[in-house]
């Protein structure tokens, strides 16, 4: 068995996670055509906000929480072999927000009226970093079903690589939190708390005090809601250092995701949470950074003027050999630029694989993935296979 | 002259993750800089990028000089706010309000709206108080922005009384306005940078207000050849025996090297065409939005380095007689 293999086969749950834009949502899809194709049983995507074409050939074509199957005759079609199924789901923030609410309002007064208030849907759009909180959420959720034997959670583009991880004690230190306790005490009493009524007052002529009280009023609903999502976030929180949990970490080698990968690793070890690999995304042949090549293309520079550029049009039969000098130049003098790009590319990948158990690298791909066959060569080259 | 981008109040300069929005935002202000604009960048996601792009240790919310007639800045809401007190409510000893300050954090992560304004509130005050000529906004990723630089429409919505409410106007009057007002979105030649360039495009001006005024195409393979030439390129691998014979065995990698740029250089090609083609039937857009490239630089370099070359590079694409050309180029490509 592969590396990868192994890792998928001794977890129930991947978070696949990294900067944005280094191809994580495809990663995460070919990962879960990794495991069917290894092991049987019945993995699960979770995906959050796949470019069209790519959810299309999944099945997805309406946003929704829950899974679908990928057809079996996909793969079959694409010469695609796999022992196991494969599900895909997309996250739905706003739905995954009302299942919340419905779940843990204490009746169904409070559940409608947070539902109606109109300062709702504002609020959890933006709320605490909620989209990674509901990701984590949903593979809480998923993964206590019992029906999967292995989840890929895609985690949501992020302003920060590292806010996934907080996002369980934000929730609960939101709950904890004085702004909670201010907010509710109006209703409580009529009388302010000493401490609290400069801020009152300060917050009062800035915002104005209609609109602190449809926060208030909100937040008391929300309030009555404490127990059930401080218990909830506490599991979630617990979710990333079991040890049946282990992160991906995607990233490119270019300078700022390499960066970012590379304080993401760290942070999860210092964290006791459990990476389990680090894959490098489009990367270039290794050989283009090799000496052998360097050499050909400068004694090519230094030929592409002479006799070998009229070979090299006669061999090709009826062109020019000004043309054909023309390219050979070009050919050989653009060759540094990418060998300096595959070097660069190689020194950070030996930095980042130092990090982690598991390195992997897929290499550029001619084209962006948009079916299943692109997912399961992308696969092979996870598995090593191909 | 100068180009008309950098002739703005203020420019936010967005676009998907990874695809170069600070360098761009950082060489943008330093070419405005060059034609002898005072200006101000500000990176708004307080991730450290903009004070690497210069080498300047860390930025923060006071504007320190990077280079010449170029000041940087990190926005801060606990700054902004210490700031916006001091200068609207008038509150004497700052220091006291330490506490709220921490507080009104929280209120600010969850009302809509409150931190954002905070941020773009400053930006505005800067415009009006014409410290700067112009200020360059890295701000944030295009799944951000719409919040961001909408958070004044949104406080005038929410919010029916109060301060915050009466301020909401002036700074509307300078995020709508488009000769004060511009947002410059960066995209790669890449599937979703495109995808989201196009959605964030049709979005912008409804959500915000704010209308776009560039989009800026980064890290563009150049065309190596002519057509015919590139047919010779295409059938190289036919002379290999020939090649390796004289060039040595690593002849083979240097073909392969070619043919992966040109695949590169198609698929991004497509992905621009795919731009292009929207822009061109957008009712709603301005149709003279110019699509301006920066090259893939292949350069070892980085930090200010990497700014400068950009910023050259940027410098003969924002000409505005480029944009001309650029037209009849493509009229007599078509």
């Amino acid at each position: 068995m592969s590396d990868l293999d192994n890792l998928l086969a001794s977890r129930e749950m991947i978070l696949v996670a990294g900067s944005g834009g280094v191809g994580k949502t495809t990663i995460a899809a070919a990962l879960g055509i990794a495991a069917a194709q290894r092991h049987k049983g019945k993995v699960l995507v979770l995906t959050v906000d796949p470019a069209r074409r790519l959810a299309s050939a999944l099945g997805l074509e309406e946003v929704g929480n829950a899974p679908v199957r990928i057809d079996p005759d996909a793969f079959a079609a694409d010469g695609v072999k796999v022992r196991g199924e494969v599900w895909v789901a997309m996250l739905d923030t706003k739905a995954g927000w009302d299942e919340l609410i419905r779940r843990h309002a204490p009746d169904v007064e409070v559940r409608d009226a947070v539902l109606t208030n109109p300062l709702y849907q504002n609020i959890t759009s933006r709320f605490i970093h909620s989209h990674e909180y509901l990701a984590m959420e949903q593979l809480h959720d998923l993964h206590a079903t019992g029906e999967f034997d292995l989840v890929i959670v895609d985690t949501p583009p992020s302003r920060n690589a590292l806010s996934i991880l907080d996002a369980p004690s934000r929730m609960i230190e939101f709950f904890g939190s004085r702004l909670l306790r201010w907010l509710t005490v109006p209703y409580r009493s009529r009388l302010f708390t000493v401490a609290s009524r400069p801020f009152y007052q300060v917050a009062d002529r800035v915002l104005g005090s209609r609109f602190l009280q449809d926060i208030a009023d909100f937040f008391v609903l929300f309030q009555a809601m404490e127990s059930g999502f401080v218990r909830r976030a506490r599991e979630v929180e617990a979710l990333l250092v079991d040890p049946r949990t282990a992160f991906i970490v995607v990233t490119t080698l270019e300078t700022a995701p390499s960066h970012e990968a590379r304080f993401l690793a760290q942070s999860l070890t210092a964290r006791d949470m459990s990476l389990g690999a680090i894959v490098a995304n489009r990367v270039l042949p290794e050989e283009l950074a090799g000496s052998e090549a360097a050499t050909s293309a400068a004694t090519l520079l230094e030929l592409a003027d002479g006799e070998l550029a009229r070979d090299v049009a006669e061999t090709l039969g009826g062109v020019s050999v000004k043309q054909t000098s023309t390219v050979l130049t070009q050919v050989a003098a653009r060759f540094d630029d990418l060998a300096l790009v595959a070097a660069r590319e190689s020194d950070r990948r030996s930095e980042l694989a130092a990090l982690a158990p598991v390195m992997l690298s897929v290499p550029w791909m001619s084209g962006d993935i948009h079916d299943v066959a692109g997912l399961a060569l992308m696969a092979g080259h996870l598995r090593g296979t191909d | 002259m100068r180009p008309a981008l950098l002739d703005l109040d203020l420019l936010w300069v967005t676009g998907k993750g990874g695809v170069g929005k600070t360098t761009t935002a950082a060489a943008l202000a330093e070419v405005a800089a060059r034609h002898g604009r005072r200006t101000l960048v500000c990176e708004m996601d307080a991730k450290g990028a903009l004070a690497n792009a210069f080498d300047a240790g860390t930025l923060a919310f006071n504007p320190t000089m990077v280079a010449p007639g170029l000041d940087a800045m990190a926005m801060n809401t606990e700054d902004a706010l210490r700031e916006y007190l001091r200068l609207f409510v008038r509150i004497p000893f700052i220091g006291r309000i330490g506490p709220l300050a921490k507080t009104f954090d929280f209120v600010a992560d969850a009302a809509p709206g409150v931190r954002e304004i905070l941020g773009v509130g400053k930006l505005c005050y800067e415009v009006r108080e014409r410290t700067y000529d112009l200020i360059v906004v890295d701000a944030e990723a295009s799944g951000h922005i719409v919040s961001q630089i909408g958070a004044p429409k949104v406080i005038a919505d929410l919010v029916q009384v109060g301060l915050v409410r009466d301020q909401t106007q002036w700074m509307l009057d300078i995020l709508n306005d488009p000769t004060r007002t511009g947002v410059a979105v960066v995209t790669t030649p890449e599937e979703m940078p495109v995808t989201e360039t196009i959605d964030l495009l049709g979005r912008l001006t409804a959500e915000t207000g704010a209308h776009p005024s560039a989009v800026i195409a980064n890290r563009v393979l150049p065309v190596l050849f002519s057509r015919r030439e590139q047919r010779i390129a295409d059938r190289l691998d036919e002379t290999l025996p020939i090649l390796t014979n004289a060039a040595g065995s690593g002849v083979a990698t240097v073909l392969d090297a070619a043919r992966l740029t040109e695949q590169r250089r198609q698929t991004g090609a497509g992905h621009l065409d795919r731009l292009r083609g929207f822009l061109d039937s957008a009712p709603d857009l301005a149709t003279d939005l110019p699509i301006i490239t920066i090259p893939e630089l292949f350069s070892r370099a980085s930090g200010p380095r990497v700014v400068s070359l950009v910023a050259d590079a940027l410098t003969d694409e924002l000409d505005p007689s480029t944009y001309a050309d650029e037209a009849t180029d493509e009229g007599a490509g078509r």
